[in-house]
C-alpha cells in the first residue's frame, strides 16, 4: 500500500518474524470469515420476502379500503379519542404517581405503607380487569355517600351517575398507571444523592425548593426514559377500553367491521394510526432526553 | 432577639451536644464556643464526629442532648421557659442562610452552570433580582479566580475549580459563619492548593471558621485553635503550635505521629 509507506515502522530484523521470511513485506492479511452471518442474512432475507408477497399480492388485504377509512370521519374522531384518553389518563398516573412517591419516601410509616400498597395492589391487577371492575362499581356501591364511615352521610348520589364511560376509562388506566409511575419516580428521586439535598438545605432551601429546583431536574433525567416508555404502553392500553365500549380508535374500527364485515382492513386502519401516534411520542421523548443530557455528561450528584 | 454586640456573643456555642444514630452516640457531649473571626480547625481520626458536629451546626442532623446555638440563636430550637420546641422547616431554613457549608464532595448542582450554581440561592431563597444576582455572583467567581468559567457546568471543571465554586456558592448567601467539611479530600493532591488559597482570603477578611480537614499544615498556618476530636469527644484543644508542638494527651500525639508518617 502506498499510503502506509511513511509510517511504516522500521525493520525489526529477521528474529521478528518466526515464520522464516525475511521481513514484513509481501504478507496479506486474511480477515476472519462469519458463513453465520450470511446464513441469519439469508433467512432474514427469506421472511421479508415472504412478508412483501402476503401485502402486494393478496388482495384480501383491501388496501383500496384501508385508504377509503384512514382519514374517515369516525376513524378521526376514534384517534382524537385516543389521545385524550392517554392524555387524561397520563395526567391521572402521573400526578398520583408523584404523589405516591413522595409518600412512599415520607418518614411517617402510615404514608409509606399506604403507597406502597397502593402499588402493591395495582401492580397486581390487569388493568382490564380494573377498567371492568370500576365499571361495574355501582353493583358493589349503588349510591356513593360522603360522611363520617360508620356514621351520618352529608352528600348522596347514585354510583351510576358518576362512574360514566370516561370515568371507568380515564381512572382504570390512570390508577394502574400511577402504580408504576410512582415507582419509577421514586427511583429518579432516589438516584440523586443525598449530598444534593444537604447542600441545597444548608443554602436555606426549603425542603419543597430543594425538590423542585434541584432534586427534580436531575431525578428527570433517570425518570423520563422510562417514563417515555409508559406513556407509549398507555397509547395502546387505551384500547383496552374497548371492552366497555369507550369510543376510541379500536371501539370505532370495530363498529365499522361489525357492519361491513371488513375486519382486516380495518384493523391495518388502527395499526396504522397507533404507529404513527407511537412513532410521534418516540420523538418527542429523543427530543426530551437529548435537552436533558445537554448540561451534565456524568454528573457528580447522580452518580454516586 | 439579636441586637446584641458582636464582640459579646460567640458565633457558636455548644453545650453537652449529643448525638446518636440509633445506638451509636457519635457525639458524647461536646463543649466548644468559636468567637466571631476565629478560625477553628478540627481535626482528629475518621469516625471521631468531626463532620456530624458540623452537620449539627446547621442543623442537618438534630442533636439528642445538650444545646447549640449559632450567633446567640439556638439552633433547630425556640425556648420558651424550660421547654425547647422543635422549629418548622421554614425557620429551620431561615436560620440557616447566615451559615455556609462546603462539602467535601462538592455537591455542586450538575444541572446548572458554574453561574448558576452560584445565583441560585440569591434568587430562589432570598427572591432577588437576577441582574443584581448576577453581579454578584460574577463577582464571587472572580474572586475564586474562575470569572471565565462562568458558563461550564460542574462536569466540565476540575475538582479544584468545583470546590472553589461551591464556596463562592457558599459566599452569595453572604453567611457571617462558613463550615467546611473535609473541603480538600477528594482533591487531586495538585489541586488542594487552589482550594485551601481561596479559604485563606477568606481567614484574612475575618470570616468566622469551622474547618474540619486533614491539611495539618493549613491548620498551622491558618488555625486560630486546633480542636482534636476522638470517639465522639473532644480531647484537646489549644493554638495550633502548641497542639502540633506539644500535644498533652497521648492520643493526639500517636494520631499527629502517624499523619506525619
Amino acid at each position: 500500500m502506498q499510503a502506509g509507506e511513511n509510517n511504516r515502522l522500521p525493520d525489526p530484523g529477521p528474529a521478528a518474524y518466526p515464520s522464516g521470511q525475511a521481513s514484513g513485506q509481501g504478507l496479506t492479511v486474511v480477515p476472519l470469515r462469519h458463513p453465520w452471518r450470511w446464513v441469519g442474512a439469508a433467512v432474514i432475507a427469506y421472511v421479508l420476502l415472504l412478508i412483501a408477497d402476503l401485502l402486494i399480492t393478496n388482495p384480501r388485504w383491501q388496501w383500496p379500503t384501508v385508504w377509503e377509512y384512514l382519514f374517515s370521519g369516525p376513524v378521526l374522531m376514534g384517534v382524537l379519542a385516543t389521545i385524550t384518553l392517554t392524555i387524561l389518563a397520563e395526567v391521572v398516573g402521573i400526578s398520583f404517581g408523584i404523589l405516591l412517591a413522595i409518600m412512599r419516601l415520607s418518614p411517617n410509616p402510615l404514608l409509606s405503607w399506604s403507597s406502597a400498597m397502593f402499588t402493591w395492589t395495582f401492580r397486581g391487577i390487569p388493568p382490564l380487569v380494573m377498567i371492568l371492575f370500576i365499571y361495574f362499581f355501582s353493583a358493589l356501591v349503588p349510591v356513593l355517600s360522603i360522611g363520617i364511615p360508620f356514621g351520618p352521610s352529608l352528600e348522596v348520589v347514585r354510583t351510576n351517575t358518576v362512574i360514566t364511560q370516561t370515568f371507568a376509562a380515564v381512572i382504570g388506566l390512570g390508577l394502574a398507571q400511577a402504580a408504576y409511575v410512582a415507582e419509577i419516580v421514586r427511583s429518579g428521586i432516589l438516584s440523586v444523592s443525598q449530598g444534593q439535598t444537604s447542600a441545597a438545605l444548608a443554602l436555606g432551601m426549603t425542603p419543597l425548593k430543594t425538590m423542585r429546583h434541584v432534586v427534580f431536574p436531575q431525578a428527570m433525567r433517570v425518570i423520563v426514559p422510562p417514563l417515555g416508555n409508559e406513556v407509549i404502553s398507555m397509547v395502546k392500553a387505551t384500547s383496552l377500553v374497548s371492552v366497555i365500549a369507550y369510543m376510541e380508535l379500536l371501539t370505532t374500527v370495530q363498529v365499522i367491521y361489525a357492519r361491513t364485515f371488513e375486519q382486516i382492513p380495518m384493523l391495518m386502519v388502527a395499526v396504522i394510526w397507533y404507529g404513527v401516534l407511537t412513532t410521534v411520542l418516540t420523538l418527542v421523548q429523543s427530543w426530551i432526553e437529548k435537552r436533558l443530557n445537554k448540561s451534565a455528561k456524568n454528573s457528580p450528584g447522580v452518580r454516586r | 432577639m439579636s441586637g446584641h454586640v458582636a464582640s459579646g456573643v460567640p458565633m457558636v456555642r455548644a453545650e453537652g451536644v449529643v448525638k446518636r444514630f440509633g445506638a451509636q452516640e457519635v457525639l458524647k457531649g461536646i463543649d466548644l464556643v468559636v468567637a466571631p473571626g476565629e478560625v477553628v480547625c478540627l481535626i482528629g481520626p475518621s469516625g471521631s464526629g468531626k463532620s456530624t458536629l458540623l452537620r449539627c451546626i446547621n442543623h442537618l442532623e438534630h442533636i439528642d442532648g445538650g444545646a447549640l446555638s449559632v450567633d446567640g440563636e439556638l439552633v433547630g430550637y425556640r425556648q420558651q421557659g424550660r421547654f425547647l420546641y422543635e422549629l418548622k422547616p421554614a425557620e429551620v431554613c431561615r436560620r440557616r442562610r447566615e451559615i455556609g457549608m462546603v462539602f467535601q464532595h462538592f455537591e455542586l448542582f450538575p444541572h446548572l452552570t458554574a453561574l448558576e450554581n452560584i445565583m441560585m440561592a440569591p434568587q430562589i431563597v432570598l427572591g432577588r433580582k437576577v441582574q443584581d444576582v448576577r453581579d454578584e455572583a460574577t463577582a464571587l467567581l472572580d474572586r475564586v479566580g474562575l470569572r471565565e468559567r462562568a458558563g461550564f457546568y460542574p462536569s466540565q471543571l476540575s475538582g479544584g475549580q468545583q470546590q472553589r465554586v461551591a464556596i463562592a456558592r457558599a459566599l452569595a448567601m453572604k453567611p457571617k459563619l462558613m463550615l467546611f467539611d473535609e473541603p480538600t479530600s477528594a482533591l487531586d493532591p495538585e489541586l488542594v492548593g487552589e482550594v485551601l488559597n481561596v479559604m485563606r482570603d477568606l481567614a484574612a477578611g475575618g470570616m468566622t471558621m469551622v474547618v474540619v480537614t486533614h491539611e495539618m499544615g493549613f491548620a498551622r498556618d491558618v488555625a486560630d485553635r486546633v480542636v482534636f476530636m476522638d470517639q465522639g469527644r473532644m480531647v484537646e484543644e489549644g493554638p495550633p503550635n502548641e497542639i502540633f508542638a506539644r500535644p498533652k494527651t497521648e492520643r493526639a500525639r500517636s494520631f499527629l505521629d502517624r499523619l506525619v508518617g
